[in-house]
């Protein structure tokens, strides 16, 4: 078995059934310790992959005005202001009064047990040969199931904005293949650069080298090197989020180092696959099915008044 | 300050969600009550088969058809690609509550079509026979899996319910596909009918009392906004309906419709009710995480974090 195989007891679909053409598990490790919020992910990652404007707005929130990951926003970079020293205030000293900017590029988790890919119902999400979740557009229905099934939000229903100024529908839609979308749209990690030998647009572009793309193993190893240093510098609030394959998901295949609680960034704190808990869902499931049964036979009890 | 420290207690991104909210629209809901009522009826059928009951059995494979023939329709026109609606069948996946549901809704809908055909026409009885047969083995499964499917997503309000759903989708199954045939039969003939509106609407409203009460503050959101409201008109209508049934029903073709009605309007509102209150859930990030915080107060899954010299220096 390997660290792929579904918890529902399914075979893994990665190696396994890749044979000769799997691949090394390939992803991000981000480290936000170092992010300065240049937003040349976004930039890049919405350029190599066609991804469409999402809206052009003023939220107020910092310097963020993506706010959130999205069929048309595969990278976001958050941006929390905190009135909190950088480094972690020593015993004896005067606490300093102090600002800091958290920065963190987001991206979707490429989870060892994707909730996404286990309850999509035409297989149009699978699994690569590099052991990331990639959406294929062509077999795709729009049914939408994976949006919420997604312990992170990532997912969501391509949406296109139009504005007064915009071009007509019909050259939009030459644009951008069809008028209204319709269908789910998120990071594919840059199937298409990997399979070229390319790391993804948004590491490239990274000018601090905050977003790290590597082979999943060596930037665990890394990233662990990463936090003894800060722990080390005494920074405030250093962790790692979806480095333990023991996790609810099993481990991130896009994991990070954040500067505070996950939900301070808009991550979920302890996230899991549901899936893993469908088959006590089915079972469940199959005690009600007997229930309505029983209800129905029962309901001829008892003459006819 | 920023908007995380607001309240000294949960903190999160601007007050943003965590989760997505569904992109289902309402379609869904009406479909949950479709499927409901053509999975028990289906079933209701064959039992009022098998017991002699012959006009029963054939109004209620004729409910059981039409509401079978109508949810597909239903669920295509809420794909994001319509005319790709023949992929649900490409694969099959125990994985996927949609997937499995879409090959129980295609085997059901077809055999009760062809059972109520030929019941209609009164042609080859045999074959209706097992056509019936056929669908009431998929009934309740169709009754009841809709409540696997939103179970098995990150929406608090529905995972978290995943013990109590299947049972309160299978008692609204039960009751809709009796309030139906409550209004399609005649009094003297429609006394299991009845028993399974007045039976399927209690049943159905201890088990969303007791679901409300055992997810306490996660189960906030049934009784709030949309849901709260959707929920007042299931409980009114459904009892009101019951009532109705149980009382006058007995003797009245009359006032037996207008309680089958008011049971059916209830079951909708049943699933409008669950089906926003899911929305809400996603909505406010919250639900989502601060039972994950309880979980992981302990010994965090998932992570591996220090906070030299403060503990939570920000909270």
């Amino acid at each position: 078995m390997s660290e792929l195989a579904q918890p529902t007891g399914t075979p893994a679909a990665w190696p396994d059934t890749y044979g000769d053409e799997a691949k090394e598990r390939m992803g991000f490790f981000t480290d936000t310790s170092i992010c300065i919020g240049c937003k040349a992910c976004e930039v890049a990652c919405k350029e190599w992959n066609l991804v469409p404007e999402d809206g052009l707005v003023w939220t107020g929130e910092s310097y963020d005005n993506t706010s959130t990951l999205g069929a048309n926003s595969w990278r976001h970079v958050a941006f929390v202001e905190q009135n909190e020293p950088l480094h972690a205030p020593v015993e004896g000293e005067e606490p300093v009064d102090a600002l800091r900017w958290l920065m963190s590029s987001d991206v979707c988790k490429h989870c060892t047990h994707a909730a996404c890919l286990d309850v999509c119902p035409t297989g149009s999400l699978f699994r690569t040969e590099y052991g990331t979740v990639v959406v294929q557009e062509d077999i795709c229905n729009g049914c939408g199931y994976c949006v919420p099934a997604c312990p992170f939000g990532v997912l969501d229903k391509r949406h296109i904005p139009r504005h007064s100024g915009d071009p007509p529908a019909e050259i939009l839609g030459l644009q951008l293949g069809k008028k209204e979308d319709g269908r789910v749209w998120k990071c594919t990690l840059c199937y298409d650069r990997l399979k070229g030998g390319h790391e993804p647009a948004c590491a490239k572009a990274c000018p601090t080298d905050s977003i790290q793309f590597g082979p999943l193993d060596e930037l665990r190893e890394r990233a662990g090197r990463r936090l003894e240093k800060l722990q080390g510098e005494n920074w405030n609030g250093a962790c790692l989020y979806g480095n333990d394959p023991a996790d609810g998901v099993g481990g991130f295949g896009a994991f990070f180092l954040l500067l505070d609680e996950p939900e301070v960034y808009g991550l979920p704190p302890d996230p899991v696959v549901t899936t893993a808990q469908l088959p006590q869902m089915w079972r469940t499931a199959a005690i009600a099915t007997g229930a309505v049964v029983a209800g129905v036979v029962a309901g001829f009890l008892g003459g006819s008044r | 300050m920023s908007v995380t420290d607001v309240g000294g207690e949960m903190r999160s991104y601007y007050g943003r969600p965590v989760i997505k909210e569904p992109v289902w629209k309402k379609e869904i809901p009406w479909y949950f009550f479709t499927g409901g009522l053509g999975g028990a009826s289906s079933v209701l059928s064959l039992a009022a088969r098998v017991l002699g009951h012959e006009l029963l059995a054939q109004r209620s494979i004729q409910i059981a058809s039409a509401a079978d023939a109508v949810s597909p329709p239903l669920l295509i026109a809420d794909l994001g690609r319509p005319e790709r609606f023949l992929n649900m069948l490409r694969v099959f996946k125990v994985t996927s509550p949609m997937s499995v549901g879409s090959w129980i809704l295609a085997y059901s809908s077809a055999a009760s079509s062809v059972s109520a055909f030929l019941n209609t026409i009164g042609r080859l009885p045999r074959v209706a026979d097992l056509a019936r047969t056929a669908s009431a083995f998929s009934g309740a499964p169709l009754a009841v899996y809709t409540a696997t499917l939103i179970s098995d997503t990150a929406i608090p309000v529905w995972h978290e319910a995943r013990q109590e759903l299947p049972f309160l989708f299978g008692a609204s199954a039960v009751a809709s596909a009796g309030a139906a045939a409550a209004i399609a039969v005649p009094v003297a003939e429609a006394a299991p009918a009845r028993r399974l509106a007045v039976g399927g609407v209690l049943v159905e409203n201890v088990v969303f009392k007791a679901m409300e009460r055992r997810l306490g503050m996660l189960g906030e959101p049934y009784s709030k906004a949309e849901a709260g409201k959707y929920k007042k008109v299931a409980v009114g209508c459904t009892l009101g309906g019951a009532a109705l049934i149980a009382g006058p029903g007995r003797g009245s073709r009359l006032a037996a419709a207008v309680g089958g009605a008011l049971v059916l309007a209830g079951e909708v509102a049943v699933r409008f009710s669950v089906f926003k209150a899911g929305f809400q859930s996603a909505r406010d990030p919250k639900y989502t995480v601060e039972p994950q915080r309880a979980r992981s107060s302990g010994q965090p899954a998932g992570r591996s974090r220090t906070r030299p010299g403060s503990a939570d220096a920000s909270v």
